[in-house]
């Protein structure tokens, strides 16, 4: 019998609003313990939330982005639990009429494009953060009341990659809506997944098992693929499965049981009182759609079409949407129709020396008109050579000043003066007799190891076209 | 005439001339509650010394109340001095902010008491029993309650203990007391009052409202707490009248209905009658009356304690020990919680809780709480629709005048019936008043209710203005 | 309303309070008789009738997101009954 994954998640995104969801507090990431918190994030008695317009504002722009229907009328409720990272012992969240619902997300795998149906995005606050020591449990309070958008998708991813494509695709849209950081390290952006097996081609949903403590993309995949293998081991051993909670660990690479025994949760949800409802007009919303910018997916189909790159590299530059605008500035830049000359110098050279620093493409310091004009001293004007462009393009990240001024500096310019040349390519020839041989033997390719000799002797000055011409020239000759 | 027994606008006068400084109407208040508190008890915590810091307002001459000092219940949150609601749990909370009403009050220039005024726990109660200080003694016979939860409030405005004061009214928890203490209570129209720093009990209940000696008084102070706050997403920033402008002596033509449901049994005779003379009073006066039907009354009751022991549940759940007030350190996280919970809570505060806590739970919600909902918006429609035709609604505060202390304390049920009509008003969120109208046989004030649509203070203040003036009850004082 | 002690007992758990075995007798008898006399709500035409969370008839209520100065961290913890480097302590929580 084969048994395939049924798989929703859970994700938790911090909306990277200057102050919290219900008070003017900053929402300023790694400040001193309980120095970020007022009487109404700490629920001090007496305290009344009021809601930042910035939070719905957000709410409704990643609902739009994902394909969900905005509600018209919208409210919050309480749900009621006791823990103490949780001042109130309730959350303002929302229950039975969340912000936005029914939209998808398309992720593109190998066989094609498939469709993770979203059931609800809704808003609430976030708790505080503990940290335990030995015998006690320190609380600290900067974090609650921090927005989050709780985003859940229905059962309808089949695989932990297919799971981690929805993350990465996910988070892309959420960074170029630039509504959150996203940042799973920084806990901006937390999943939990549900997880129940199936025999393969049936529709039922299995007894699922929610799992948490995931810290990474990478690792959301991994503990599904433990979890997937645990239960289909379970059941093949005619063992049932259990509701349960389980934990990831990361070190051990498996999933283990939370040790307290789990009650059915009860939590009591009612209508905030102190909260009157909200009524979303069609006008707001279509203000807020048309401050959408072209999504991922869209700008890559774009830069195929328009500027002729492939879907790999399309892929790679539009991950980040910084990148992708650095980019695109410089390919409309370029007077050409065919950008390639841009786009592979882009990808190639460019990104290189990004990654060589760990920055991105896009905080490379190189002006679009400098590099540009790099491009074409190469590849029209042939004043260096493809190699001797690498080097300038490093210097010209380095020191900001324009390939013009770093090749008159440091004399770099391509050499095609023959008489210039002429002592390069007779020591060539005389060192590599068995290459002369070869090309004069009818071996056409054999050039090309000549005009890399002279290349490198040449540090890279000689114009290579020239070079191979005037080789030709010699051997054929002689 | 000694000073403690002036209004507040009589204290204003004298100021006003220079005829007093400032520091001699507080002396005279502490020294009055001094003579009088081992008899009342309206104030609790007396034996810690005031905290509060020498209040600059008496050195403002140029502040409209000119440093008149404001008794304040222990539910409303005064910036670093204890704010307790009366409970065991919160003991030694100094809240780190003020109340929206008590920035106000600070702002026009009063002097914030240094003693808090003695409630139910939490606001639970219709007599001031239920305080973990013990009850406050009502001034006109010790042997009674002064009504509850404000009890501590009225009593003391009642004694001249205090010049005036602010209490909450949830269900009536100003209305009632000011009844059985013979003082004037207005609990405004929801919305009205900010509830910032309003330690909350029921959330879509709760106001904030003036305790006072006249009709005057109410609206002065009314004038200086009302109004939007931007910290409250449930007050409104309807343009602010001036209620002083609406008191006028005259009632000529204003329409009064009196709700049939009201006058049944359980209403007691002598206080059926001084009511309907009282309703005979403003009829001379020139006001018109008619009887109306408010045909939801009798679901008041049930409803409104599903709904505020709901909300109550809810609000009280932070109180847990790690924060703030009494913590039980006892074992692990969940029995300090519950061992906290346990000790910190007074009995009818673990009832409501629990009531609440059950109506809100899976499987009980529907048939509870959201029924409890939908008879609410049974109740409001009843007074919509006497409003069209009726300027206001004329009832008793409530069916007896003060019970003795002890009588009702063992029968919550009991208990709850005495809020029977100052309840709806709560429900519907429209303002209403308790103006005093007469005494019964064994001398215990009576008091009479006057209920307005939302944010009509102003015809409140208009019909208690001409009947006090026309009267002489809110000039007689307890035999102390 | 039949409310047995079972019934009582776990919603004491549910709003964490502690009840003693005398608490629990008298607190159930008591529940009995308030749920017995609220039960006159079943008499009441709600069929079409929406419910009232919101008394007053406002909506969209919000605020700038401009940020307010927090309080400082003494006065945050100075009500606390035990505090350690600026953070709340609680007996030691197991996830």
């Amino acid at each position: 019998m084969n048994y395939e994954p049924v798989i929703g998640l859970e994700v938790h995104v911090h909306l990277k609003t200057k102050t919290k969801a219900f008070c003017g507090c900053s929402t300023e990431f790694g400040q001193e313990p309980n120095s970020q918190a007022c009487p109404v994030c700490l629920g001090f008695p007496g305290s009344l939330p009021v809601l930042n317009k910035v939070v719905l504002d957000y709410a409704i722009k990643v609902g739009l982005a994902l394909n969900c229907k905005v509600q018209e009328f919208t409210k919050f409720d309480r749900k009621h639990y006791y823990y103490p990272d949780l001042p109130k012992n309730y959350q303002i969240s929302q229950y039975d009429l969340p912000i936005s619902k029914d939209g998808f997300l398309d992720i593109y795998l190998e066989a094609g494009v498939k469709r993770i149906c979203i059931k609800r995005a809704h808003l609430e606050e976030d708790a505080g953060k503990l940290i335990h020591e030995d015998a006690i449990t320190l609380v600290d309070f900067n974090r609650t009341g921090i927005p989050l958008l709780e985003i859940v998708s229905e059962p309808d991813i089949n695989s932990p990659q297919e799971a981690y494509e929805y993350l990465t695709s996910l988070k892309s849209i959420l960074e170029y809506l630039d509504v959150s950081d996203c940042d799973m390290e920084k806990g901006s952006l937390r999943c939990d997944a549900n997880i129940s097996i199936r025999p393969e081609g049936t529709s039922g949903l299995g007894v699922k098992a929610e799992l948490k403590n995931m810290n990474s993309f990478k690792g959301v995949r991994d503990a599904l693929a433990y979890e997937i293998e645990r239960q289909i081991e379970l059941v093949n051993s005619g063992e049932t499965i259990v509701q349960e909670t389980r934990l990831w660990d990361a070190k051990e690479l498996r999933t283990f049981s939370m040790r307290t025994k789990e009650e059915a949760k009860d939590y009591r949800y009612f209508p905030e009182p102190d909260l009157p409802p909200f009524i979303i007009k069609s006008e707001k919303i279509e203000k807020i759609r048309r401050t959408i910018p072209e999504l991922p997916r869209e700008k890559m189909l774009r830069f195929i079409k328009d500027y002729g790159i492939s879907e790999y590299d399309a892929k790679i530059l539009v991950s980040n949407k910084n990148n992708a605008d650095y980019a695109e500035e410089r390919f409309k830049a370029w007077q050409d129709k065919n950008k390639k000359p841009v786009v592979n110098w882009l990808i190639g050279p460019l990104a290189a020396i990004a990654s060589s620093s760990n920055i991105e493409i896009s905080e490379v310091k190189i002006s679009t008109s400098n590099f540009l004009e790099l491009i074409e001293f190469v590849e029209k004007k042939q004043v260096i050579s493809n190699l001797t462009g690498k080097i300038v393009l490093e210097k010209m990240a380095k020191t900001g000043k324009s390939p013009y001024c770093i090749i008159q500096e440091e004399n770099l310019a391509q050499v095609s003066d023959e008489t210039i040349l002429n002592k390069d390519i007779e020591e060539v020839i005389k060192e590599n007799p068995k290459s002369v041989e070869a090309f004069k033997a009818g071996k056409e390719n054999a050039i090309m190891f000549l005009v890399g000799q002279v290349m490198k002797k040449s540090q890279g000055k000689a114009n290579p076209k020239v070079v191979q011409d005037i080789l030709k020239r010699r051997l054929i000759d002689a | 005439m000694e000073l403690y027994k002036l209004t507040a606008h009589e204290l204003l006068e004298k100021l006003a001339k220079k005829d007093i400084a400032s520091e001699e109407a507080l002396l005279a208040i502490h020294k009055r509650i001094e003579e009088t508190e081992p008899k009342v008890k309206a104030y609790v915590r007396l034996n810690k010394p005031g905290e509060l810091k020498d209040n600059n307002e008496l050195n403002k001459p140029s502040s409209f109340l000119k440093g008149i000092p404001v008794s304040i219940k222990d539910n409303i949150c005064t910036e670093g001095y204890n704010t307790e609601c009366c409970s065991k749990i919160l003991e030694g909370f100094k809240p780190p902010y003020d109340a929206t009403v008590i920035k106000k009050l600070k702002e026009a220039g009063a002097v914030i008491l240094d003693k808090k005024t003695n409630m139910d726990e939490f606001a639970f109660g219709s007599s001031t029993e239920n305080s973990f200080f013990g009850p406050t003694h009502n001034p006109w016979d010790l042997e009674r309650v002064p009504g509850g939860s404000s009890g501590g409030s009225a009593a003391a405005v009642a004694a001249d203990e205090a010049v005036w004061a602010l209490g909450s009214d949830t269900g009536g928890s100003i209305r009632q007391p000011a009844a059985f203490c013979g003082v004037v209570g207005l609990k405004p129209t929801y919305g009205r009052v900010s509830r910032y720093g309003l330690i909350a009990f029921a959330s879509s209940l709760d106001q904030i409202g003036p305790l006072t000696k006249d009709v005057r008084d109410c609206a002065i102070l009314m004038n200086i707490i009302a109004g939007g706050d931007s910290y409250d997403s449930t007050s409104v920033d309807i343009t602010l009248a001036d209620y002083t402008k609406a008191l006028v002596n005259d009632i000529k033509g204003i329409r009064m209905g009196i709700p049939k449901e009201y006058f049944i049994e359980g209403l007691d005779p002598e206080v059926k009658s001084i009511v309907e003379e009282a309703i005979g009073k403003l009829k001379s006066l020139g006001a018109v009356s008619q009887e109306v039907s408010l045909p939801h009354t009798e679901y008041a009751v049930p409803v409104y304690y599903i709904i505020a022991t709901a909300e109550a549940s809810s609000n009280l759940a932070r109180f847990d020990g790690v924060q703030y007030g009494l913590r039980i350190k006892e074992g692990n996280i969940i029995d300090m919680y519950k061992k906290t919970r346990d000790e910190g809570f007074g009995q009818e505060a673990k009832r409501r809780i629990i009531l609440g806590t059950f109506a809100l739970s899976h499987g009980y919600y529907d048939a509870y709480y959201l029924r409890a909902l939908k008879v609410r918006t049974l109740i409001k429609q009843d007074f919509d629709r006497v409003f069209n035709d009726f300027d206001c609604i004329v009832t008793p505060t409530s069916p007896t005048a003060a019970f003795k202390i002890g009588e009702k304390v063992d029968d919550p049920l009991k208990m709850y019936l005495s809020d029977i009509y100052t309840i709806s008003a709560n429900l519907a969120g429209i303002p209403a008043i308790s103006i005093p109208c007469g005494f019964t046989k064994k001398g215990l004030p009576v008091g009479l209710q006057i209920l307005a649509k939302p944010f009509a203070e102003e015809t409140l203040f208009r019909v208690a203005y001409a009947y006090e003036q026309n009267t002489e009850w809110h000039k007689m004082k307890p035999k102390l | 309303m039949a409310i047995t002690k079972e019934t009582v007992e776990y919603v004491a758990h549910l709003a964490r309070i502690e009840l003693k075995p005398q608490e629990l007798e008298k607190m159930s008898r008591q529940l009995k008789d308030i749920l017995d006399f609220i039960d006159i709500l079943k008499r009441a035409e709600v069929k079409d009738i929406a419910p009232t969370s919101h008394i007053l008839p406002i909506s969209n209520v919000l605020r700038e997101d401009t940020p307010v100065a927090s309080l400082a961290a003494e006065k945050v913890l100075m009500n606390t009954p035990c505090q350690k480097r600026n953070f709340f302590v609680v007996p030691k929580v197991i996830e």
